[in-house]
C-alpha cells in the first residue's frame, strides 16, 4: 500500500473583531441592542471594579486568598452573555465576573473568599456550579450535564471555563473526547491567559495554538482574541446556537492575559517581565469596548461615568453586606452542615462533641 | 423468590429500578451490547437502549466526572468500573467533587451517583484485577462505602444505593458473582444503607466481616461449634462507611471476644476503625484482645500465590481459639 494524505479538519479560524486600536470590522461586529451593550459592559466594569476591591480587601486583612481576574472580563463575559437562565454555567475559579452575571452575589464572594461555606451557596434556581479549584475537573461535569439536558430532550446548553493550564489535564482531554463522541451541547471556553502561575503557555504544550486541540476530537475550534469582548461574544453566540440545534460541543481559545498573579499569594515578578506585563495593559477590554460605545453613540462619557457610580455604590453596599453578615456567621457547628442529606451517628456524636466543648465556656481554639 | 447469582441480583436491582425510574441511567465499558465484563449488565441495552445504557470511551474518570455533571443534572447515573483496581482514575472526581459538591453549594446541589466496581481475588486474574482498597473510599467524607456479602444484600443494598441522595461506591467481591445461587425475591426488598446484620446468632465470641469474608467467617463459626463447641456471632457490615457500630458494640458487650476480618490489606484497614470502635465503646467488657485476620499488607500477589494472601477458615478459626484461650 503506498503512502497517502488522509483528509482530516485541520482548518482553524482565528477571531478579532474590535482590535486594540479601536479598529472595527462591521461585517463581524454582532447586532446587540443598545441596552444589551450596556448591560455588556456593566458587567465587565463591576467584574473589574470588585477583582479590585477584593485586592484591597485581602491586602488589608480582610479577606483570604483569591485569584484576581483583572484583564479577563471580556473572554467570560463575552461568552457567558450568551447564556440563557436555563443554560448551565461550569466555572472554574477566574470567573468572577461571569458568575456576578450569572446571578451570584459579590456578598456570597466575599464570604467565600473569606472562608466562610456559606459564600458557596448557589443562588436558588440558578443552574450554575460553585467554583472548582482542581484544574481541568469541572470540564467533565459539563459534558455530564450536557449529555442529561439531551436526555430530557431540552434545549439547554452548558458552558465551561478552564485555563491553558487545563489543556494539559487528562480530564480536558477527556472531557472533549467524551463530549464529541456523545454531541453533548457544551460550550468549552479556554482563558488563555497564557500563564499557569509560572509557566508559560509555550512550556504547556507544543501546538502553536489551544484551538487546534478540538480537532483531535472531532470537533470545531476557534480562536477569538480574548481582549475583544465582541470577538468572543461573536464566537460564542455560534458556537452556543451549534450547541442548542444539536450541532455538538464546540472549543474557544479566547487569547487573553493575566494582568495579576495567579492568586494573592503569589508574585508573578519570579517569573516574568514588567514589560511583557505592560504590553499587555495596552490591550485592555475596557477602554477599547468603552471607546466603541462612546464611537458608536450608545453611550457618553457622563453616562459610563455615571455607570461606574452606580457600580461603586453596589460594591461597598455589598462589602458592609457581607462584613455585617460574617460577624453574624461565628457558629462553628455549621462546619457539620451538608455533607450528607442525612448526618450519619458518628457524625452526629462529632458534633455534639464540639457543641459540649463550646458550652463549656468555649475553650476558644486560638488563632495564631 | 428465585435462585439467583450475585451476577443475576445485581442486574435484577438494576432492571427494576430503570423500570421505575427513568431518572436511572447506566455508563461503562463494555456494558452495552457486551453486557459487561461480569454480565453484569446482560440485557439491560435490549430492555432500555443505548441512550440509557452507555457504552463509554475507554476513560475512567471521565466516566465518574461525566457521572457527576448527570448527577448535579437530576439523574441517577450508575457507573460501572470494570475493575476496583482501575477505580484510581475515578478516585480524583469523588474525593474533589462528588463527595463534596453538596456541601460546597451548601446543601444545594447533590450528586446522587453510584460507582460500581468488582474488588477482591480469588478468580485467578491478573495484576490490577484483585485488589480490595474499599478503606480510600471509606476515609473519604461525603461518600458512603457499601460492600454486599451475596445476592441477596447485593440486590437488596443496590436499590438503596441508587436511591441514596448522596454518591455512594458499590464493591462487588468479584469472587462471590457466581460463586452460589441464592433466593432473591421478585418483589421489591430494600436494606437500608448505614445497617449491617447479624447473619448468625451466638454468645461465645462476635466476628465482623463484609463481602467476600462472611462466608469464610460462617463456616470458621460451624467449625467452631462442632470442634470446640463454641457460638459465634457473626456480623456482617454490608455498609462500610459510615460505620454503624451498634450492632457490633451490642454483640461484643454480649460476648467480650471479637475477631474482624477483611481481605484489605491490614495495616489502616477497615477493621482497624472497628477495633478502634470496640475499644471506644466496649472496652470494659472486652475478655481477651480482638484480633484480626487480614490481608498481609503487600499488594496482593499474582495468582499462583494468592491463596496464601486471602484470609482463609483456617486463620479465622486459629485467631478465634487465641480470642477464646486468652
Amino acid at each position: 500500500m503506498p503512502r497517502s494524505d488522509i483528509a482530516v479538519t485541520d482548518s482553524l479560524e482565528s477571531l478579532s473583531i474590535l482590535d486594540e486600536h479601536g479598529n472595527l470590522d462591521r461585517d463581524l461586529e454582532p447586532q446587540l441592542s443598545k441596552a444589551r451593550l450596556l448591560e455588556l459592559y456593566r458587567a465587565m466594569l463591576l467584574g473589574r471594579r470588585f477583582d479590585e476591591r477584593l485586592l484591597d480587601l485581602q491586602r488589608q486583612g480582610r479577606i483570604g486568598t483569591f485569584p484576581p481576574i483583572k484583564g479577563q472580563e471580556a473572554a467570560q463575559m463575552g461568552a457567558v452573555f450568551n447564556l440563557r437562565p436555563s443554560d448551565w454555567f461550569v466555572p472554574a475559579f477566574r470567573e468572577t465576573a461571569a458568575e456576578i452575571w450569572r446571578g451570584r452575589s459579590l456578598e456570597s464572594i466575599i464570604l467565600y473568599f473569606n472562608g466562610f461555606n456559606e459564600g458557596g451557596l448557589v443562588p436558588e434556581g440558578r443552574k450554575d456550579l460553585p467554583i472548582a479549584i482542581p484544574v481541568g475537573s469541572q470540564v467533565l461535569h459539563a459534558v455530564g450535564l450536557g449529555w442529561a439536558a439531551r436526555y430530557r430532550q431540552t434545549d439547554e446548553i452548558v458552558m465551561t471555563f478552564f485555563g491553558d493550564g487545563a489543556t494539559s489535564a487528562g480530564d480536558f482531554h477527556e472531557g472533549l473526547n467524551f463530549a464529541a463522541v456523545y454531541q453533548t451541547p457544551v460550550v468549552f471556553v479556554c482563558q488563555n491567559n497564557q500563564w499557569a502561575i509560572s509557566v508559560p503557555v509555550s512550556r504547556q504544550t507544543h501546538t502553536p495554538t489551544l484551538a487546534q486541540k478540538a480537532h483531535a476530537y472531532g470537533m470545531p475550534g476557534i480562536r477569538v482574541d480574548g481582549n475583544d469582548v465582541l470577538a468572543v461574544y461573536a464566537a460564542a453566540a455560534e458556537a452556543a446556537e451549534r450547541a442548542r440545534s444539536g450541532g455538538g460541543p464546540t472549543l474557544i481559545e479566547c487569547v487573553t492575559y493575566r494582568v495579576m498573579m495567579h492568586t494573592t499569594a503569589d508574585d508573578p515578578k519570579r517569573y516574568r517581565s514588567e514589560e511583557e506585563v505592560a504590553q499587555w495593559q495596552q490591550r485592555d477590554p475596557l477602554p477599547r469596548f468603552a471607546a466603541y460605545l462612546q464611537q458608536k453613540g450608545t453611550a457618553t462619557e457622563p453616562q459610563l461615568a455615571e455607570m461606574e457610580t452606580g457600580v461603586m455604590e453596589e460594591i461597598q453596599a455589598a462589602v458592609d453586606a457581607a462584613e455585617k453578615r460574617m460577624g453574624e456567621l461565628g457558629d462553628p457547628l455549621a462546619m457539620f452542615d451538608h455533607l450528607y442529606a442525612e448526618m450519619p451517628p458518628q457524625l452526629e456524636a462529632q458534633k455534639s462533641a464540639l457543641a459540649r466543648e463550646l458550652a463549656d465556656g468555649g475553650k476558644e481554639v486560638d488563632d495564631e | 423468590m428465585s435462585k439467583m447469582t450475585m451476577v443475576q441480583a445485581i442486574n435484577l436491582a438494576l432492571r427494576q429500578e430503570m423500570a421505575n425510574d427513568d431518572r436511572v441511567v447506566l455508563l461503562g465499558e463494555d456494558i452495552g451490547r457486551d453486557g459487561g465484563v461480569f454480565r453484569v449488565t446482560e440485557g439491560l441495552i435490549d430492555a432500555f437502549g443505548p441512550e440509557r445504557v452507555l457504552d463509554t470511551p475507554l476513560a475512567e474518570s471521565a466516566i465518574a466526572g461525566m457521572a457527576v455533571g448527570m448527577a448535579i443534572y437530576g439523574l441517577r447515573p450508575v457507573c460501572e468500573i470494570q475493575f476496583s483496581g482501575f477505580a484510581y482514575h475515578c478516585f480524583h472526581q469523588l474525593e474533589s467533587h462528588a463527595a463534596r459538591l453538596r456541601w460546597r453549594s451548601q446543601g444545594r446541589l447533590s450528586v446522587p451517583m453510584v460507582l460500581r466496581a468488582p474488588y477482591g481475588g480469588g478468580v485467578r486474574a491478573l495484576e490490577h484485577h484483585s485488589e480490595s482498597r474499599e478503606a480510600y473510599w471509606a476515609h473519604t467524607p461525603g461518600l458512603k462505602t457499601v460492600i454486599p456479602s451475596g445476592p441477596r444484600t447485593a440486590r437488596a443494598l443496590m436499590v438503596s444505593a441508587i436511591r441514596d441522595p448522596d454518591p455512594v461506591v458499590f464493591y462487588e467481591a468479584k469472587g462471590l458473582y457466581r460463586a452460589y445461587r441464592e433466593e432473591v425475591p421478585d418483589e421489591e426488598e430494600i436494606i437500608p444503607i448505614g445497617r449491617s446484620q447479624i447473619v448468625r446468632e451466638g454468645g461465645d465470641l462476635t466476628m465482623i466481616a463484609y463481602g467476600a469474608m462472611v462466608r469464610p467467617a460462617l463456616e470458621a463459626a460451624e467449625e467452631l461449634r462442632a470442634s470446640d463447641g463454641v457460638e459465634t456471632e457473626v456480623i456482617d457490615l454490608l455498609t462500610i462507611a459510615p460505620l454503624d457500630d451498634t450492632l457490633i458494640l451490642q454483640s461484643v458487650t454480649r460476648t467480650g471476644r471479637a475477631v474482624v476480618i477483611h481481605e484489605a490489606p491490614r495495616s489502616f484497614g477497615p477493621g482497624a476503625e472497628i477495633v478502634t470502635r470496640l475499644m471506644e465503646g466496649a472496652f470494659y467488657y472486652l475478655e481477651a484482645p480482638i484480633a484480626r485476620v487480614t490481608g498481609y499488607d503487600l499488594i496482593i500477589p499474582y495468582f499462583s500465590r494468592e491463596k496464601w494472601y486471602i484470609p482463609n477458615v483456617r486463620r479465622i478459626v486459629d485467631a478465634a481459639r487465641q480470642t477464646l484461650t486468652s
